[in-house]
């Protein structure tokens, strides 16, 4: 501390004293630890550091010191301002953190209760269950024909061996097109895309048809007079039943998981000879459960017909059975689409009511 | 065919205790579908009781029932009366019934115990036939004297606790098996219990294989006039008939119980003596038989085809027109007894009380005739179904000689020794040839020529070495579906079983993947899902009255529809033309289930009837010339893929999160476009009215060179109420194959400007009735091409402007491919747009 200065103005001292400006400054910090929000603080702000404040206008004072006396005072002013600015700028930071948080949690919204201004719409299950079973077929390096769901008669039964006496002809529940000589019926198995695949193609052959057929049912729990199967036609040199198998096989793992294979029993088809009927092993129990409610305990589960392509069927199309042969089957997507998602009630998949297929994903 | 299985031990050797279930499961095996077990499914005690006493109860809900106490011997352990209420009141006091006791169990495992019931304890139940499932019968409560026969009962001596299961055959079981129609020779117990021995391996005895009487020259006349007619490739209609009479015989005694059961547990009902034999013979051996009385008869039996306008009235009591094709039976040329291997008439049947002497026919005729004659008159018996599907045609002797010896022995009647056997019978099948290496070459499984000569064996053909690995084989005749060498090795296959088929997955040619039509549909049904519509599938049936809710004109082509000639209601005999004639139904239903914001599509084709009027149907067997293939693919109508879309309710969903907004027109405008962005096609838009659409709220989409796409509109409010719909609703329908067609093509792209974009907006005032979409046009016109794009942003109507004008503000962005552009060139640009708006439209810049 320096000694007394006899030119020094009592009064104007009086404000640089170091009393007074500890004084200043222990206000200053009070008036800053009170602020509680962003507004009092710059209230404090402007009583405590603004121009009309006791440390500005000491401030000012310094200026009528003598020289050997402002370094002192302009030390000490300073400080005490550097005192004050600090305590601000960190009571500044701390009231913006809490205003922050404050605004964080006023503005919450509450999520629970999902918002559902533009809900996804869904592919139909039948339609996505016979594209994943086409995908299958494909990655097997088949192709996808398709043909009319009108269709001539020739194509639906005759290029398939059903003559016209043929008692499976009458066992087919045929639409037929008016006047009944037209010639047309609303097919009745996607089989008649094998004639037209073959006509249309030729051999070698791989191809899978998935389509709507029709048959005079009345609509029920297990029966739809509008239905979609699965079609499939190989024609190559040395194709055998052991090939139908393999791909059945294939298909019923893509379809219903890994190790779920097929099996043949014998059957009848006027387009097929040798002839089966498929089964694929019940994938909820698979064969251990006789009290499995799925496959009825039988640890099976019917999928369709199949069997050799009939001879008459290639002369049909013009191809040689002496040289080709190939293998041919058919299942119904609704009973897939059954199976896989425990659909009990065919109407269910019939009736277009968006709450069912709300159930599923676009990828079932 | 139901198959008794004691019946089966007759003909093939089943092992003790073998279950029906396990007879089914070898029949599965070989091929023959079990559709169900029946029988031994009643579990005791089940036993004779004698009602003692019987107390009528009238009940609050009506019923009167009867307390009843019932003496059932020792059986229930006591000795005592069993107290049973019962609901039946078709007994008396001192009648026998059939009581199940507490623990015993009635089909469908049904478990009964004494239960507290209208106020007693009943403890069983008198059951009546349908409970015991041995009939259909529900009149009420078997009496047994009643069921059974009063003498049969008395023969039996039944006392009360005495076990009923035997006695009612319960024990005994019953496989149902689906025949498939290459097999007719399954629709017999002969057929069932050999593929049971295929199966097996057990020993099979041929119930044809009986001591048969020899024809004689002086036997009944039989007269074959049928030697074929062009319309049946012409094969005679019957190529053998056996005619045996029996004289003196009582048709008034009863058929045995064994034969009446068995017939009962085959699915058909015992009626007299004579019939009940032909039946019984026709299930033992798969020939059908006739009985006709040979005191009605008045001349040689005559098989002929049917003349134009003869009739016959059948035996159900139907009175036919016969068909030239229809091969009859008649005495003497003239009266029509049967229409042959279908039914009967009235005419030489037989009496019981008034026949003493039968004629047996057992004859062979052509399946396909019986086929066609059966299908003809809608007329199925159980002597069509096996004859369209073959007869043995060697077991016709046998299967006459088999009825002869049964009613002789039951009927007291003498067998004529005069016997006829018309046989003319031509072969028309030669031996089969087949390589011994085909059944391992076709069905992937190694089979010796020793294995395959043993099944073929096996199963009933003569098998002839021809060397060289080639073998002659002979079907027996039972089998008509053996006819070429697949079908042999089918027998081969099956019989070796096939659970020995090895999986061996193809090694496939490799394909091309989806074409871009399957892919293109994909894609749209993803994005149309993506925007919030669901995809469903309905019926394509309509009637003509869904035209008129729609308001379609009297002329308007889509009223020109496929028709069905068997629809399945007559209301819906039609195929749709276009999807929206059935998928509004579906939106109908979601709002009447509570649904209210739905949108809907469906792709599907539709069918347009634009084909010939004819499609030959040339036949099986080889591939018509390419003149005929042509002719059958012309005729079929051509069948486009369609999209339609269908919504209403709520676009923008209301909630907690805030305002909703209704869907409308502009929503599925958008959605109709998105179908064609999603494949890369530039639609335009051409204001239209047509119907089902509000005449001032409907555009027709169509591809830049003009091809229509289709149609987005508000259903008319006409059509919205008659169909039930929600207000407003709105709905589109596009032609797939178009915009497949117009994607076809990889889209070429044009390289990017990096230069800044310059925008300017003008606002022009048109008339009320000018199109926005014209005036966008000709801006786009006039701008050449610096224009980049040009966007609608605001539509004025109202006071700052005359009651008939509009002003449309239009933001138009340039950009040039090699430089900024300047303000001139903009300027300049924006002008020239404007003056060919002015120069069309009469555009004025507001």
């Amino acid at each position: 501390m320096s000694g007394p200065n006899t030119n020094y103005d009592p009064v104007e001292v009086a404000a640089l004293a170091p009393e007074a400006l500890e004084a200043n400054v222990a206000d200053a910090l009070d008036a800053i630890a009170a602020a509680t929000s962003l507004e009092e603080l710059k209230a404090a702000r402007l009583a405590h550091a603004g121009e009309r404040s006791p440390l500005a206008l000491a401030n000012r004072e310094i200026g009528a010191l003598p020289p050997s006396a402002k370094a002192d005072a302009g030390k000490r002013v300073g400080q005490a301002r550097g005192q004050v600015n600090q305590a601000l700028a960190a009571r500044q930071v701390e009231l913006e953190a809490e205003r922050d948080e404050r605004i964080l949690v006023e503005e919450a919204l509450d999520l629970t209760v999902a918002p559902a201004r533009h809900p996804v719409g869904r592919r139909h299950v039948l339609t996505v269950t016979a594209e994943r079973m086409a995908d299958a077929m494909v990655a097997l390096g088949w192709e996808i024909a398709e043909g009319p769901g009108v269709e001539a008669e020739w194509f639906n039964f005759d290029a398939l061996n059903f003559d016209k006496d043929h008692p499976a002809r009458q066992m087919q529940d045929t639409f037929f097109v008016d006047p009944a000589d037209a010639g047309l019926v609303l097919r009745t198995h996607t089989s008649p895309v094998q004639a037209r695949s073959l006509l249309e193609r030729g051999v070698p052959l791989y191809v899978a048809v998935p389509g709507k057929t029709f048959r005079t049912d009345e609509l029920d729990a297990t029966h739809t007079p509008v239905f979609h199967q699965l079609e499939g036609i190989a024609i190559d040199e040395g194709l055998t039943m052991a090939h139908l198998k393999g791909t059945l096989d294939r298909l019923a793992e893509a379809m219903f998981g890994p190790g779920i294979t097929s099996r043949l029993r014998p059957a009848f088809f006027p387009f097929t000879e040798p002839s089966a009927e498929m089964d694929f092993r019940c994938f909820v129990c698979r064969g251990e459960d006789p009290g499995c409610r799925t496959c009825g305990g039988t640890g099976w589960i019917e999928w369709g017909g199949c069997g050799m392509v009939n001879h008459n069927v290639l002369r049909a199309a013009g191809v040689d059975p002496e040289r080709y042969q190939g293998f041919a089957f058919g299942m119904g997507v609704e009973r897939t689409a059954m199976f896989r998602h425990g659909i009990e009630d065919m109407r269910e998949m019939i009736e277009g009511d968006v709450r069912f297929n709300a159930q599923f994903g676009m990828e079932i | 065919m139901r198959v008794p299985v004691d019946w089966l031990g007759e003909y093939v050797e089943l092992p003790a205790g073998v279950t029906g279930e396990q007879i089914a499961a070898a029949l599965v095996a070989v091929g023959l579908e079990e559709e169900g077990l029946h029988g031994g499914d009643v579990a005791g005690p089940l036993v004779v009781g004698r009602v003692l006493e019987k107390h009528p109860e009238p009940q609050k809900n009506g019923k009167t029932i009867n307390w009843c106490q019932v003496d059932v011997g020792d059986s229930n352990g006591t000795g005592e009366p069993q107290g049973i209420v019962c609901g039946a009141h078709n007994f008396e006091v001192g009648d026998l019934v059939a009581v199940i006791l507490p623990g015993g169990v009635l089909p469908g495992n049904f478990q009964i115990s004494a239960r507290k019931t209208y106020g007693h304890v009943s403890a069983g139940m008198i059951c009546s036939v349908r409970e015991l499932g041995i009939g259909e019968d529900h009149d009420g409560i078997i009496v047994l004297p009643r069921l059974l026969g009063e003498h049969h009962v008395e023969e039996l001596g039944l006392q009360p606790g005495d076990d009923l299961i035997p006695v009612l055959g319960l024990d005994r079981e019953v496989v149902e098996v689906n025949v498939t129609p290459d097999r007719g020779y399954c629709f017999s117990l002969r057929g069932v219990a050999r593929e049971y021995s295929h199966s097996t391996g057990a020993a099979y005895t041929d119930p044809a294989l009986i001591p048969v009487d020899p024809a004689t020259q002086d036997g009944y006349a039989v007269e074959l006039a049928d030697a074929g007619i062009p319309e049946l490739d012409g094969v005679p209609g019957c190529d053998r008939y056996v005619a045996r009479i029996v004289r003196g015989i009582d048709l008034t005694r009863e058929t045995p119980e064994w034969m009446q059961r068995r017939l009962l547990e085959a699915g058909m009902r015992p009626i007299s003596l004579a019939v009940d034999v032909t039946n019984y013979v026709m299930l033992a051996l798969g020939q059908p038989l006739h009985a006709f009385d040979l005191a009605t008869l008045q001349g040689p039996i005559v098989v002929r085809r049917a003349v134009a306008g003869e009739r016959l009235r059948t035996l159900d009591d139907v009175d036919r027109v016969l068909d030239p094709e229809d091969l009859l039976i008649t005495d003497s040329g003239t009266r029509i007894l049967a229409l042959a291997g279908v039914m009967g008439g009235e005419d030489g049947e037989v009496t019981p009380g008034q026949t003493t002497d039968v004629l047996i026919e057992s004859a062979h005729f052509d399946p396909r005739s019986v086929a066609r004659s059966s299908r003809r008159h809608r007329l199925s018996s159980e002597a069509a179904k096996r004859f369209e599907r073959g007869v043995d045609p060697d077991v016709t002797d046998a299967a006459a000689q088999l009825a002869v010896n049964l009613l002789v022995e039951h009927g007291g009647g003498t067998a004529d020794p005069a016997i006829t056997d018309a046989d003319q019978r031509v072969a028309t099948r030669g031996p089969i040839e087949l390589d011994v290496t085909m059944p391992t070459r076709y069905v992937g499984v190694d089979y010796t020529p020793e294995r395959v000569r043993e099944i073929l064996t096996m199963i009933g053909c003569e098998v002839r070495e021809l060397g060289q690995g080639t073998i002659s084989v002979t079907p027996p005749g039972w089998r008509p579906d053996l006819t070429d060498a697949p079908t042999l090795v089918e027998e081969v296959a099956r019989v070796d079983g096939y659970d020995k088929i090895p999986s061996v997955v193809p090694r496939a040619i490799g394909g091309r993947g989806l074409t871009h039509g399957q892919r293109a549909r994909r894609r749209v049904a993803g994005a149309l899902a993506g925007q919030g519509l669901h995809e469903v599938l309905t019926y394509p049936f309509v009637g003509e009255s869904r035209f008129d809710e729609l308001g379609l004109a009297a002329d308007d082509v889509r009223r020109t529809a496929l028709r069905l000639a068997n629809p399945l209601s007559d209301e819906a005999p039609l195929m749709r033309t276009e999807l929206l004639q059935t998928l509004p139904e579906a939106l109908r239903r979601n709002i009447s289930r509570g649904s209210r914001d739905v949108a809907l599509f469906e792709i599907d084709t539709v069918t347009l009837p634009d084909h010939a009027a004819q499609a030959p149907v040339p036949g099986v067997g080889a591939r018509p010339d390419d003149a005929v293939l042509q002719q059958i693919r012309d005729a079929v109508p051509g069948q486009p893929w369609h999209v339609a879309v269908v919504a209403a309710g709520q676009a923008d969903r209301s909630g907690w999160w805030g305002k909703g907004r209704p869907v409308d027109v502009t929503d599925v405008v958008a959605w109709a476009h998105s179908v064609a962005d999603t494949l890369g096609v530039p639609l335009r838009r051409v204001q239209a009215e047509r119907a089902p659409f509000h005449p001032g709220r409907c555009v027709e989409l169509t591809l830049e060179d003009g091809t229509t796409v289709g149609f987005v509109g508000e259903l008319h409010p006409k059509v919205v109420q008659r169909l039930g719909l929600p207000d407003r609703t709105s709905a589109a329908e596009l032609d797939l194959d178009v915009l497949v067609a117009a994607s076809e093509r990889p889209t070429q792209v044009r390289p990017l400007s990096t230069h800044p974009m310059a925008s300017s907006d003008v606002a022009l005032v048109v008339p009320r009735s000018t199109r926005y979409g014209d005036v966008e046009a000709s801006l786009r016109a006039g701008a050449g091409e610096l224009l980049e794009s040009v966007e609608l942003f605001d539509v004025y109507v109202g006071d700052q402007l005359a009651a008939d004008q509009q002003s449309l503000a239009f933001r138009m962005h340039f950009r040039a491919p090699d430089r900024t552009l300047t303000t001139e060139e903009v300027n300049a640009a924006r002008d020239a747009a404007v003056a060919r708006a002015a120069k069309d439209h009469g555009a004025v810049q507001r």
